[in-house]
């Protein structure tokens, strides 16, 4: 992108903005599906799942300052309400009184937990609706009692801990470690054919596009003027009439919305949910690859989880064994050395063309005032 | 036997290893809002000096004298980590508490795979001085030494870090510095050195736990991420840089839990406690012990 | 504009040459290590072809611990393999790959090693939910895994070849051996996932049908690290034996405070299927001795093959190396599908799968036997107990090789699990 951004300088604004997106969509909806073979597409729709996950950290930590660690709670939430879903639908195929699993376990009759996941349309309203309503209790309770900064983010981490632990516990229920598995359709697409596997990637890129320009509205919303003032001054924004308990609850919940969104589709693209991908360290990952992107981009942000899974499928493929070197260094050179990620080298690079080119044609300009740097 | 008693005195003794692992956080957490997400594998450097005093310099029949010198060792190696991490990251970050935290998650990834290289990835064996074999029973409470070790070790710490705190100047400098930084460096007080003292404080504390932990569990290059998330709750109940506040945390954190874990079991009792945690800290968001400082933030 | 200055600039390109020297760095160390496990024919596939096989386990995250291990000795036997001239003329290649402890990736390289790599089979895996995870993506693309460690059975996959124990080849024997020794009463202690969970509820079945008391169920979660509570609720029970599937990390806490507690072998022994010799020095000895453990396999079980093994494996990678049952699994495995192959002449999977039926071979363990339908190994059952030296001496063994029953379908009390 930063080819283009040269191309269209920022301030052309929204038709700038337009021609980016129509590029970015272009690529994912006819150049990727060109150039990739079906493994590393499918692997494409993966990273796009995580980049939706990476919006709404983008939503909660770049613009309202909530570093939440724990967002794997509500991609699992999403993740197992999708999988259940497919599980019973499969069931019901298979003439089973209950998904393959239970049996193991010892379940014979269906838990009224699942009951309602017959239904494909409670399934589809309640992996997004599920994660929204519990971050926004959640959400109010610790926003309330004035929690922030670093309590807020070890007590997001210790949510996710405890919600892998209790999935883990209720094996009948749940799977265990296992988690759900070996899933064979999504409404009506065969995960193991190729074809409806493109119809799924396509699919994927469309509610990645659609979440992307939600989140972008929003941000560019009054609302979300008001987000970042909490982020930089939540006790000016009190003063000033605002409760932004409510204003940081509705970021709050909007991430866990998109977590979740990611986690129901992250179910029929690889095939499995389980909680080895929810725990805290797949959250502190999540908040990594934003910050790689760059906290306060919304396109930037998606653009590190593309990025860092990426290079951690390739670094991991080349090097199995060194690879986490690789990948531990990246994270601290950049989150250090780089504190804007991704989006703030671009710019910097931009900058530094721009006044080249500028040399070139007239004498530089005085040297302007650094702006204040966020401080999250 | 006494359930009451013999779970009190397990629960005191999951405490003191939560205690001995957050004790190293209140100071690089509590008093310099550093999260340390690194600070979990320098509690694994400790574990493998044991490892490393045992088996390549002394001989297997000094195993008790390798012991005890680890204990001060592993206080220096902790130390020295601590040192090099605070002068070459967590000085540049100064401020930015959510990146630090990042950073040195990066560097735990780091330490981790470094450790896995050196030693192996196999879990390796470390020897329990023979004096530490068995224990006694008091009133129906079987309490083995090794636990009683550990319980006392803790009070040690705390009684030296009360000592350090409250009657030599470098420690009043440093509680200078926590309660006001600007002032404090108005005053004379040279801010970055008080903070590198800190941190290698606290980081040494991390690697005396280790030693501590290798009488009780495994040592691998993993062993950091076992106590690190429990040690962290454990410093935010207690209320940032309070000991206090900690011992009390800790205390509670590990008596509830063997409570719960002795009436349920033990994956209920951990959801349970992150559970209670929660609503604790809705009435208390600050943690048990609060400073009152004037202001906002 | 915020604008970086020129030393963060420097800085970034610094650490850019860092990361690339880093990378080139692991990379002249991988093919360093690539070049070792070809061997010494190397130059002799430089022309002619090869075949790749996928070799699939955890070298970073908590389950490296142990895989690493089987790793070693899979590479072990395709470097045997290729010294004898490899498989239908041509030398095995292996692609490693990790599974990092994360089951979603085992699937994901699962797929990379077939549809990329077209590897001709796939060894790897060691939990059971890195199977499960992998068992859809084989069976789509038919394509081969074999899986070496043992399990909770209750599985049985046309694409999937099972070398380490079902169920009836280790824990039920286990339970027998507890029973004879005079255990009227059990106590199960398992980390909580699905294989302890599943084997517990086997067991139940079995305790029921023999007259033995289960007095207690306990899960930890993994990784767990206290263990005085669980201790303090087996002295109140005071079973007469305590059956153990904990996991990993958290075999050697328990032990450790076993010990600690006073506990010894004599008062209460403990049964374990998931502590191997590899586990034991993790533990270390001193703290696990006397107690009973049941694999199918023991670095001192005696048979020339084994002798073999043992050096070679020594000789490969160091005198301080110990085997255990899932690294001699590994072994086997490779050296199983290799015979297969050769078999079918060819390494499409169904004429490997069809040639496979009822082969046998000479493992360290002694001679195995591929099952006609289920495609697990008849395996022969040993009860070792721990040596306060590390090794684990076999007390008891099975008449020759049970047959592997993943369903327990010859056993009438499991019926309808």
């Amino acid at each position: 992108m930063s080819t283009l951004a040269k191309l269209f300088p920022a301030r052309s604004g929204r038709a700038a903005f337009l021609v980016r997106f129509t590029l970015a969509a272009a690529t994912l909806l006819l150049v990727a599906p060109a150039l990739l073979n079906d493994f590393r597409l499918g692997l494409l729709a993966r990273y796009l799942c995580l980049a939706i996950i990476a919006v709404g950290i983008g939503l909660a930590w770049g613009q309202g300052g909530m570093l939440v660690l724990g967002q794997g709670l509500f991609f699992g939430l999403g993740g197992y309400a999708m999988g259940m879903h497919m599980k019973l639908e499969e069931a019901a195929a298979q003439n089973l009184d209950v998904p393959d699993f239970m049996s193991w376990s010892g379940v014979e009759s269906l838990p009224a937990l699942w009951k309602p996941f017959e239904s494909a349309a409670f399934a589809i309203a309640a992996c997004v609706l599920i994660p929204m309503v519990v971050a926004a209790l959640l959400g109010t309770l610790i926003f309330r009692q004035r929690v922030r900064g670093a309590y807020f983010a070890i007590l997001s981490q210790a949510m996710a801990a405890a919600f892998v632990i209790v999935l883990i516990g209720q094996q009948g229920l749940t799977g265990g470690t296992n988690g759900l598995t070996n899933f064979q359709s999504f409404f009506g697409l065969r995960l193991a054919d190729p074809a409806d596997k493109r119809t799924l990637y396509l699919f994927v890129v469309a509610i990645f596009l659609g979440v992307f320009l939600i989140a972008r509205q929003l941000v560019r919303s009054r609302y979300g003027k008001v987000l970042i003032a909490c982020r930089d001054a939540e006790d000016r924004v009190r003063f000033l009439g605002y409760d932004p308990t409510l204003v940081k609850v509705v970021a709050y919940s909007a991430a866990a919305g998109m977590a979740g969104l990611a986690g129901a589709l992250y179910v029929p693209v690889v095939g499995i949910m389980s909680p080895a991908l929810l725990g805290v360290v797949p959250s502190i990952e999540m908040v990594i690859w934003v910050a790689l992107g760059g906290r306060t981009v919304l396109a930037w942000a998606a653009a590190g989880a593309i990025i860092v899974s990426w290079a951690r499928t390739d670094l991991s493929e080349r090097f199995p064994s060194g690879w986490l070197y690789a990948q531990g260094a990246l994270f601290i050179l950049v989150i250090a050395f780089a504190p804007k990620g991704l989006a703030g080298v671009s710019e910097a690079l931009q900058e530094r063309i721009k006044t080249l080119w500028k040399r070139r044609t007239r004498t530089p300009e005085p040297a302007q005032e650094r702006e204040l740097e966020v401080v999250a | 036997m006494d359930v009451f008693l013999s779970q009190l005195f397990i629960g005191l003794s999951v405490a003191s290893v939560l205690l001995l692992v957050a004790l190293g956080l209140t100071f690089t957490f509590g008093q310099m809002n550093v999260i340390n997400m690194a600070h979990g594998e320098f509690v694994m450097a400790g574990a493998y000096t044991v490892y490393v005093l045992q088996t390549s310099v002394f001989s297997a029949s000094m195993a008790t004298l390798a012991f005890g010198l680890a204990l001060p060792l592993a206080f220096l190696v902790g130390g020295v980590l601590g040192l090099i991490l605070e002068f070459t990251l967590i000085r540049r970050l100064h401020g930015r508490p959510l990146d630090t935290l990042l950073v040195t998650w990066g560097v735990s990834l780091i330490l981790q795979q470094v450790a896995r290289d050196i030693f192996g990835a196999p879990n390796v064996q470390v020897k329990a001085p023979p004096f530490l074999d068995g224990g006694i029973t008091l009133a129906g409470v079987s309490m083995p030494y090794t636990r009683l070790f550990i319980i006392g070790l803790v009070v040690v710490a705390l009684v030296a870090i009360w000592f350090y705190l409250s009657k030599l100047p470098a420690g009043r400098r440093m509680r200078a510095v926590v309660q006001n930084r600007d002032l404090a460096s108005a005053s004379g007080v040279r801010t970055p050195r008080v903070d590198r003292l800190t941190f290698f404080i606290g980081s040494g504390l991390a690697g005396v736990a280790g030693v501590a932990v290798t009488l009780l569990g495994s040592i691998g290059p993993t062993l950091g991420t076992n106590y690190i998330i429990d040690a962290f709750l454990v410093v935010i109940v207690g209320g940032l840089g309070q000991l206090r506040g900690a011992i009390i945390a800790a205390i509670a954190l590990g008596v509830a839990n063997a409570y719960l874990e002795y009436w349920t079991d033990a994956s209920l009792a951990k959801a349970a406690v992150f559970g209670l945690i929660v609503v604790f800290l809705q009435f208390r968001p600050q943690g048990l012990v609060v400073t009152r400082r004037r202001g906002l933030a | 504009m915020a604008r970086l200055g020129l030393t963060r600039l420097l800085a970034i390109l610094v650490a850019a040459i860092v990361a690339a020297a880093a990378i080139a760095g692991c990379g002249s160390s991988s093919s360093e290590s690539d070049a070792e496990t070809s061997g010494s024919t190397a130059s002799a596939d430089a022309g002619g072809e090869t075949i790749r096989v996928g070799i699939l386990h955890s070298l970073s995250g908590t389950m490296a611990i142990s895989e690493v291990t089987v790793r070693d000795s899979e590479l072990l036997a395709i470097e045997e393999i290729n010294r004898a001239g490899g498989v239908l003329g041509k030398q095995i290649e292996p692609v490693i790959e990790d599974g990092a402890s994360d089951w979603p990736t085992f699937a994901e390289k699962a797929q990379k090693l077939i549809s990329e790599d077209r590897v001709a089979a796939t060894f790897g895996g060691w939990t059971s939910a890195s199977r499960k995870a992998m068992l859809p993506v084989f069976e789509s693309n038919r394509a081969l895994l074999f899986y070496p460690v043992q399990y909770e059975g209750l599985e049985q996959s046309p694409y999937i070849f099972y070398s380490g124990a079902t169920t009836n080849q280790q824990i039920i024997p286990g339970l027998e051996y507890l029973k004879e020794q005079g255990a009227r009463s059990l106590f199960l202690v398992g980390s909580d996932y699905v294989f302890p969970r599943t084997a517990n509820k086997e067991i139940k079945a079995w305790a029921e049908a023999n007259d033995v008391e289960i007095l207690g169920e306990e899960y930890t979660p993994l990784g767990h690290t206290e263990y005085g509570t669980l201790i303090s609720k087996l002295q109140d029970a005071r079973p007469d034996a305590v059956f153990n599937t904990l996991n990993g990390d958290s075999n050697v806490a328990f032990f450790k405070q076993l010990k600690g507690a006073g506990v010894t072998a004599r008062d209460m022994p403990v049964m374990s299927v998931s502590v191997a010799e590899e586990e034991v020095a993790g533990i270390g000895p001193e703290n696990v001795a006397g107690h009973p453990v049941a694999w199918n396999y023991y670095q001192t079980t005696d048979t020339p093959e084994n002798r073999r093994f043992v050096e070679a494996f020594r000789a490969r990678y160091g005198a301080d190396r110990v085997t255990s049952d899932p690294m001699e699994a590994g072994y086997v495995q490779v050296h199983i599908w290799a015979l297969a192959a050769e078999k079918a002449g060819s390494t499409d999977p169904e004429k490997v799968k069809e040639a496979a039926r009822g082969l046998t071979f000479d493992a360290p363990e002694g001679r195995v036997r591929v099952d006609d339908v289920n495609q697990h190994l008849f395996k022969t059952a040993r009860i070792g107990v721990v040596e306060p030296d590390g090794q684990i001496r076999e007390v008891w063994a099975s008449d020759g090789p049970i047959a592997p029953d993943p369903y327990l379908r010859t056993y009438d009390w499991a019926e309808g699990l």
